[in-house]
């Protein structure tokens, strides 16, 4: 007996020691083999950024405070961390290339989170970027719009102000909680109107098995301190006096709320139509206020068409999906602008419709939720 | 084992191929073969990592595992010891030669768990190669799945503008090419038997 717990206790010992050492082996490599000391970053000719090198484009950014947009963290995945840098890359990585295009290729445009800096870099980066702060908020209200929507509001502390147009999303970092043991980052668009800029809300929809809603969802309550980077993105109202048609389902509500919101405030008389697009009666919210915008507005139309109504709903409006009931909306298709917010499936869907109804393919603009 | 090291390389690639004729490796090699650029990149990743990897693993399991009784845990240790391996030859070549990193050196990850180095280092344990006879037989399996995605790729390259049935495109028509490869290569196996 004695003989077999030692065997069993040398066995496990041997095994062990030769993984530490390797492991070891492993870590000493990494302390000298990935050291490039320290690396300038020269933005836009105007500013040199030193950074300790060895690890991402993106992340030497970050570290930094400045922010490029990125919603996958750094995975590659999402393709929106773009960044056009002028000396230092390195060869293209075949990670990279599915995600740009021929014109951006020929402009030194790369993926900044592929990118590691191992030498001193010179980048551009738009001018925007340089507005966008991390900022300490303090969750000041949750409310539930459905079962699985919540609305969350975002005292700022510091910065305490945000400029931002409406339509635009910020990155929500979230704490490690449960099993998940990092930090991550995701994207979601605000919903509060611009001109409250001590206040941000996001709606966010609880996506089964996805770390940062369930965090939301579960783990949040009035009082806790979190952060959030932005603003980002090119998803906000262009000032012309075309019809808009906006389109959104789920929680793609929120960037649309808050244009209509800021649109109360400045005034508009163009006309505009809004579809929204849910399953059943128990997926809608805030169908009061959307419809009050009727009377806010000269010419708007709160439109929301359920896909699958159950019999207990009741429901006397619009079925089946959005797309077959902007015909009777669109007046001149030339002078329609198109604003959509949902899946990716909806989007792509949506937008086949409008160019079939005419609608100009450069005048539909839209926020995937990629 | 008495077949000289020069046969086993040479039979490695053409009679006992580790793809063609085991079947091993297979993952990387359909999802890399789409380009005839990055399968050689692949490929010569896979040749200079079977060479070493079946040498380590021969030291390993001869001077180590042996002495200490610990065979029955080669699967576990052949695996810390490819993946260890890999990893470090990932730095080493990041760091002294980026130029070869681009080509060949993103390739590494991939091949940490590929089968078929895996399956070499068992190979050389159950047919008792010696210490050069192993290196010539990790060489030669690596030269020969080198040629195997090198031949894929050149086939998938042609295929790009004939027309191939939906449900068969993709990794449908590379496994069917792969099997026709593999019974040409039958034909080789007349010349030495080392399986």
């Amino acid at each position: 007996m004695v003989d077999v717990l030692a065997r069993i206790l040398t066995d496990i010992a041997v095994a062990g020691g030769i993984s530490t050492f390797l492991a070891i082996l492993l870590v000493i490599a990494q302390r000298y083999l990935n050291d490039y000391g320290i690396c300038k970053i020269n933005i836009n000719s105007k500013r040199d950024v030193p950074v300790t090198g060895g690890i991402s484009l993106l992340g030497a950014l970050t570290d930094k405070q400045i922010f490029l947009p990125s919603a996958c963290g750094g995975r590659g995945s999402c393709g929106t961390c773009k960044c056009k840098i002028l000396d230092g890359a390195g060869p293209l990585l075949p990670t990279e290339k599915p995600f740009l295009s021929p014109k951006e290729l020929a402009d030194n445009i790369r993926l900044s989170c592929q990118v590691k800096v191992k030498s001193d870099i010179k980048i551009e980066i738009p001018e925007a970027i340089f507005n966008i702060r991390r900022y300490k908020t303090r969750i000041s209200e949750i409310v539930d719009y459905t079962y699985d929507i919540k609305g969350v509001t975002f005292e700022l502390l510091d910065p305490d102000t945000i400029d931002f147009k409406a339509g635009q999303y910020v990155q929500l970092e979230t704490q490690p909680y449960g099993k998940v043991k990092q930090k991550t980052v995701r994207a979601y668009s605000i919903s509060s109107k611009p001109q409250d800029n001590k206040h941000l809300q996001l709606i966010i929809r609880l996506v089964p098995e996805g770390i940062c809603t369930t965090w939301v969802h579960t783990q949040l309550k009035v009082g806790d301190e979190v952060f959030l980077t932005g603003p980002y993105g090119d998803f906000f109202i262009r000032n012309t006096d075309a019809d808009i048609i906006y389109v959104a389902g789920g929680s793609g509500k929120a960037p649309i709320k808050s244009m209509l919101e800021d649109l109360q405030v400045k005034g508009c008389n163009r006309k505009m139509s809004y579809f929204f697009g849910a399953r059943s009666l128990k997926d809608l919210y805030l169908t009061d206020e959307m419809n009050a915008f009727e009377q806010v507005f000269p010419d708007f139309k709160y439109i929301p068409v359920l896909s699958q109504p159950l019999p207990e709903d009741n429901w006397k409006g619009k079925t089946g999906f959005v797309m077959p009931y902007f015909k009777e909306l669109i007046r001149d298709p030339k002078n329609t602008e198109a604003y959509l917010c949902g899946s990716p499936g909806m989007i792509n869907a949506v937008q086949k419709a409008l160019v079939e109804l005419a609608v100009p393919k450069e005048k539909i603009y839209f926020d995937s939720f990629g | 084992m008495e077949i000289s090291s020069f046969v086993l390389f040479w039979a490695a690639i053409f009679t006992s191929n580790i793809l063609l004729t085991n079947f091993l490796g297979m993952c990387s090699y359909l999802s890399v073969s789409k380009e005839v650029e990055s399968s050689f990149g692949l490929g010569m990743a896979v040749f200079f990592v079977l060479t070493v990897t079946s040498a380590l693993n021969w030291i390993v399991y001869h001077k180590v595992l042996v002495p200490l009784g610990l065979v029955y845990l080669q699967f576990v240790f052949f695996i810390i010891v490819i993946a260890a391996f890999v990893q470090l030859l990932e730095l080493v070549v990041e760091r002294y030669a980026p130029a070869l990193y681009y080509t060949l050196g993103i390739f590494l990850p991939l091949i940490t768990v590929n089968c078929a180095i895996f399956g070499v280092s068992l190979f050389l344990i159950i047919r008792k190669y010696s210490f050069i006879q192993s290196i010539a037989f990790g060489a030669g399996s690596g030269v020969g799945w080198l040629v195997a995605i090198l031949m894929l790729a050149g086939i998938r390259n042609r295929m790009k503008e004939k027309f191939v049935p939906a449900g068969l495109q993709g990794a449908g028509i590379a496994l069917i090419i792969t099997g026709i490869m593999a019974l040409a290569f039958i034909g080789f196996s007349g010349i030495v038997n080392v399986q």
